[in-house]
């Protein structure tokens, strides 16, 4: 590379270094309420157990493995992008773009169901339930919401990505913002997969 | 300045083996939660969802591939994590 290239600093390491800081945040961030979770859940296991089972494994599962299916996409885009494969990337990078909406999509209509059964923050047929179950829906929107905001600047995030491997920003020697964003989006993956688990499976 | 270092190219396969795995992990700890063990399911539900995370860090993120640095300090963050809820724990339970 020449002089055309002097205000063009790259740094792959730094930047994936730089990723990994702001995904330990996260991390925390969220570590910080599966303690939140745990305590709640020690001192009011019975609630927690009977407000669990208002939650649809079925569809809690269905999205699991479209998050897992997204994940591996959003992996082998990378890889498609260091054999210079651009369509393929392209097509890997729109595979986890559709999944995600559809994971969203899911999460619309699953909050809607419950919303509709009264079982919302503040509402007259929680605030009825009892304290346990007021403390469980109240971290299940919390926590699903805030991981749902996640999928959405995942998917901006995924939507630039896309834009700059198609016009060549993002080539086979520059790729890793391509790279980032598959952490963030397997850091979405993780946390949905303790999600999972602790809201609807643990009844 | 060319990046001369290669990097590691996982191969699809590998990412789909390690899709299978995880979508199975997840079909039997569903199935595993189905059958009342009391307490000892979310053991299990949470032991699952450990290994699954486990195969998530070290192949779709990398870190069977990069340098060792990034697999410490995930581990670090982890113990810092891991040791926060015990000491939380010491105000509530054992």
């Amino acid at each position: 590379m020449t002089e055309n290239n002097t205000h063009d600093h790259y740094d792959h390491e730094g930047s994936k270094l730089g990723m990994w800081l702001f995904i330990f945040t996260e991390l925390l961030f969220f570590g910080g309420l599966f303690i939140v979770y745990a305590v709640m859940r020690y001192k009011n296991g019975t609630a927690f157990g009977l407000a669990a089972e208002e939650l649809d494994v079925s569809i809690g599962a269905i999205n699991t493995v479209i998050l897992l299916v997204s994940s591996a996409t959003i992996a082998m885009s990378i890889s498609s992008i260091q054999l210079k494969k651009t369509k393929l990337t392209l097509i890997l990078l729109a595979t986890t773009l559709i999944l995600a909406i559809v994971f969203l999509v899911n999460k619309y209509f699953e909050w809607g169901a419950k919303i509709e059964h009264g079982l919302y923050p503040g509402s007259e047929s929680l605030e009825q339930l009892g304290h346990g179950e007021v403390l469980f829906f109240g971290l299940y929107y919390f926590m699903t919401g805030l991981h749902a905001l996640h999928i959405i600047i995942g998917i901006i995030f995924i939507a630039v990505m896309m834009v700059k491997v198609k016009n060549g920003k993002l080539n086979v020697n520059r790729f890793v913002q391509l790279e980032n964003a598959g952490l963030y989006w397997h850091l979405v993956d993780v946390i949905w997969i303790f999600l999972f688990p602790l809201f609807y499976l643990i009844a | 300045m060319e990046e001369t270092k290669e990097h590691k190219i996982v191969s699809f396969k590998t990412y789909i083996i390690i899709l299978f795995l995880l979508i199975s992990h997840t079909a039997l700890s569903v199935f595993v939660t189905q059958i009342d063990l009391g307490n000892l399911s979310v053991i299990v539900a949470l032991s699952i969802a450990a290994l699954k995370s486990l195969l998530v860090f070290s192949f779709f993120m990398h870190l069977l591939y990069d340098k060792r640095m990034y697999a410490f300090m995930v581990a670090g963050v982890l113990m810092v994590m891991t040791l926060v809820l015990i000491i939380t724990f010491l105000d509530y339970g054992f």
